[in-house]
Order: structure tokens, then sequence, then C-alpha cells
């Protein structure tokens, strides 16, 4: 990176504010009836990995997930109906999350921006 | 340059280099995905000693104390021994002490171990027949008694080792006994926490170890234990659980009954549904469920967002091993 300022990452508060974000975030989604048949019934240690990588990668963290990676990965759930709803559900989950956390609205922008990013792929599309 | 040891192989490891480069390059077929320490799939356990501390950044308390660590965070300090998966190594031979029913359907087994056995409480055990025939079984005692084990035995529908050590295991006969297994353990390091045990049937004997042990070290937080069957001739150690609950203040037991009218003295429904109305914030609780795999798996998500944090909830499902009875073949 040529960007000599520190990274998302690191100005959200790194792996600790990923941390506190996650459970939030995978409450409010297990609540949500729009969604919540995507993210339960299933190994829920797993799901919480799952969510801490896609927490890390809206910071822009350490990750190594390719747009591949991604389709491969939501591949079965958009056989189940995955759509834009869905991920509009996810979104406004992530902010509200973030907000809860009192992080600033300008990097809440960023973080949605970077997640915003992979709604394509996520999708299929 | 670090010594590795997995199985019988030996290998070497670079400096700079990870542990997960080293078990790849030498051909080991181990999962792996992320290589930053976020998606855990590459998780291997050291054998000898406690793996460098950044290894283990993320795992659950349970794992780190079992030694358990992410190869790809690993850079080895010292040569090491690991395994991909959890021992199954039979550890000791044990004779059969004395056999009691704790209600119609669960005998309560007791073993003598010739070598003391290193265990936490909750965690299980293999037993195996001098045939091969193997199931695991929770230890439901304290780490009091580290050569007697007791284990409760519920008599299943045409289950190959439950109706035999039912029926015909003798005191006197003799078991292998496998290393302790299981991440469900109680670990005296949060003395204060309140703890929440949801068990069914048998789920009891981990839960029952666990309280035990938890009581022997002074656990000050709260105990919480609710256990649930259909009916109530499905619970057992009732009076030793209500002695128990005279004993010591911060221990209260529900029974509960899922099917019918509840007895006096018992609370009706599911014991995840009762314990969840019971005691609806579980914010900074550690929760402990046993048994029936569709309980565990509710009561996983139930008490995880009344509050608790996945990293304090530990569950040990039981599985039955299917019946290998012969499969028929309808087209010859």
């Amino acid at each position: 990176m040529s960007d000599n300022k520190a990274s998302l990452y690191e100005r959200i508060g790194g792996e600790a504010a990923v941390n506190a974000a996650v459970e939030l975030f995978y409450r409010k989604v297990l609540e949500d009836h729009r969604i919540n048949r995507f993210f339960s019934n299933t190994n829920m240690d797993e799901q919480i990995a799952k969510q801490k990588a896609f927490f890390t990668m809206s910071f822009g963290g350490p990750n190594s997930y390719t747009g591949t990676d991604m389709r491969n990965a939501h591949a079965p759930l958009v056989k189940k109906g995955l759509d834009n709803s869905h991920f509009d559900a996810v979104m406004e989950h992530l902010g509200a999350t973030l907000t809860e956390l009192k992080v600033p609205g300008a990097l809440i922008a960023e973080a949605a921006a970077i997640a915003e990013s992979v709604r394509n792929d996520v999708l299929g599309k | 340059m670090k010594k590795i040891v997995l199985d019988e192989q030996v290998m070497t490891c670079q400096s700079g280099e990870s542990l997960l480069d080293t078990l790849l390059h030498n051909g080991v077929d181990i999962a792996y995905s992320c290589r930053q320490g976020v998606c855990q799939s590459c998780m291997v356990r050291s054998l000898a000693g406690a793996p460098p501390a950044m290894s283990q950044r993320g795992l659950k308390d349970v794992r780190q104390q079992q030694n358990y660590l992410l190869a790809c965070q690993c850079y080895p300090e010292h040569d090491m021994e690991i395994a991909l998966n959890a021992q199954s190594a039979f550890f000791t031979e044990a004779t059969v002490a004395a056999k009691a029913m704790l209600n119609a359907e669960t005998v309560l087994l007791t073993i003598q171990c010739q070598k003391p056995l290193d265990f936490y409480a909750g965690q299980f055990v293999k037993l195996q027949r001098a045939d091969g025939l193997t199931r695991s079984y929770s230890i439901a005692n304290s780490r009091l008694h580290t050569t007697k084990l007791t284990f409760h035995v519920r008599r299943l529908p045409n289950g190959q080792f439950s109706e035999w050590a039912h029926d015909e295991l003798q005191i006197g006969d003799t078991l292998k006994v496998s290393e302790p297994q299981g991440l469900c353990f109680y670990l005296p390091d949060r003395p204060t926490q309140n703890l929440l045990l949801i068990g069914t049937g048998s789920g009891l004997a981990p839960l029952a170890g666990i309280i035990s042990e938890a009581l022997q070290q002074g656990h000050s937080g709260e105990l919480h234990l609710f256990h649930g069957s259909r009916t109530a001739a499905g619970l057992y150690w009732i009076d030793e659980m209500q002695d128990l609950e005279r004993q010591h203040l911060n221990f209260h037991y529900t029974p509960c009954v899922s099917n019918g009218t509840a007895p006096a003295g018992f609370a009706a429904g599911r014991a995840n549904e009762v314990a969840i109305q019971a005691l609806p914030k579980l914010k900074d609780w550690r929760v402990y469920l046993c048994g029936h795999p569709d309980m565990v798996n509710q009561a996983k998500f139930q008490v995880f967002l009344k509050g608790a944090s996945s990293t304090d909830i530990y569950a040990d499902a039981f599985h039955v091993t299917p019946n290998l009875s012969p499969v028929i073949d309808k087209s010859s």
C-alpha cells in the first residue's frame, strides 16, 4: 500500500473491534426473520468464525478471500434464494452494530463501502 | 531449524517458516484456508508442551489449555511433537468396581483404573470392550478421584455397548480406557462467574462432574442446574442434587419434565426452555450444555441470544452411534 496513514482496520481498533462487533452483529442477524434462515441451523462456532472473517474484511484487515472464494462460499445460499434484499438487511445490521459500538460515522461509511464491494460476488452476479 | 514430529514422520522447520508451511512442504494432508489465524481450519495439537502464545490467539480457553494451536500462526521456538486430530490412544486398563441402577434405564458404572487419569471434570473417555467395541462416555466425577471413574450408561434400544454394559458386564471385568477427550470442561480460572448447566438424560454425568469440581474448588459464582427428561422416571439423583442444594447456597437445581403435567417440585417443559425462562439475562455467564444433540444445538442459540458470549458456551452433544445392522438389499 502506498498510503502511509493507518489502515481502516487499525483506526477502527483491529482484532478487538472485530471481536466486539461479531457477537452483537450475529445476535441481530439471528433475530431478523428476513435473513436468519441463512445463518442458523448450523454449527454456531463456524458461523461466528465466518462473521469474524466478514468483519475483518469489511474493516480492510488481513484476509485472503478472493471474489471466487466469496462466490463459492455463498453459492449454496444463492440457490436457497439469497438476493439483494438479504444483502441489504446484512448491511443494515453492519451499520447498526458499528453505531452501537460508537464507531464514528465516517469509519462506518468506509467499512460499509468495502462490504458493499463484494455484493455481486456474494450474490453470484 | 526445529524438528517437527507427527506420528512416525520427522520434519524440519526452517527458521522464519510457519508450522503450516513445514507440514505442507512435507506433503502432510492438512486443511487450511486463510493463513491469517482467522478461519481456524489448520488447528493442530501440541503433544509436548505449550506452543508459542501467538499460535493460540483467538482459541477458546479450553483449547489453549489442551495445547491446541493454529499451524499458520506457529513459528516453532522449540522442537515440536504434534497431532492433527485429538488423540484416541488407549491409555490404561480398568476393572469394573461397581454397578448400580440410577433409574430404570441408566446404570452407574464405576471402574478402577490401573493408572491415574489426568482429566478435567466434564471430559469423556472411550471405553473399549475386549473385542474392540468402543463407545464414548462422560466422566461423572470430579478430579478428586483420578483412578476411580464413574459413568452414567443409558440403555439404548439395540445399543450394542450399552446393552452389554447393563446385562453382561460383571464386577471384576476389564475394559480399556482412552485418553480423556472433549472441550466441555470446567476450568477454575474465573471463580466468580455464574454457571448455567443444562442437561438431558445421562447428560447429567459430565455436569455432575463439573458441579462437584467447581464446588470443591470453591467456585463462588451461582451454579444453576436444569436437568430434563420426558418423564420424572427419566431423571435420577434428584435427592442427591437437592441435598447438594441444601449444602451450597450458590447451587440451584431444577428437575424438568417435558411430557404432560409435572409432579410437585418439578418444572414443566424442556430443560432449556425452563432455563431460558428462569434466567433471561446471561451476559457474562458460562454455559454448559450436555445431552440430546437437538437440545444442545437449540440451546446454544438460545443462550447466545440471551447474552452469553459464544466463547463461554461449552457443549457436548451425545450422538448415538448408528447401529450397524445388516443392510437389506431390496434389489436382489
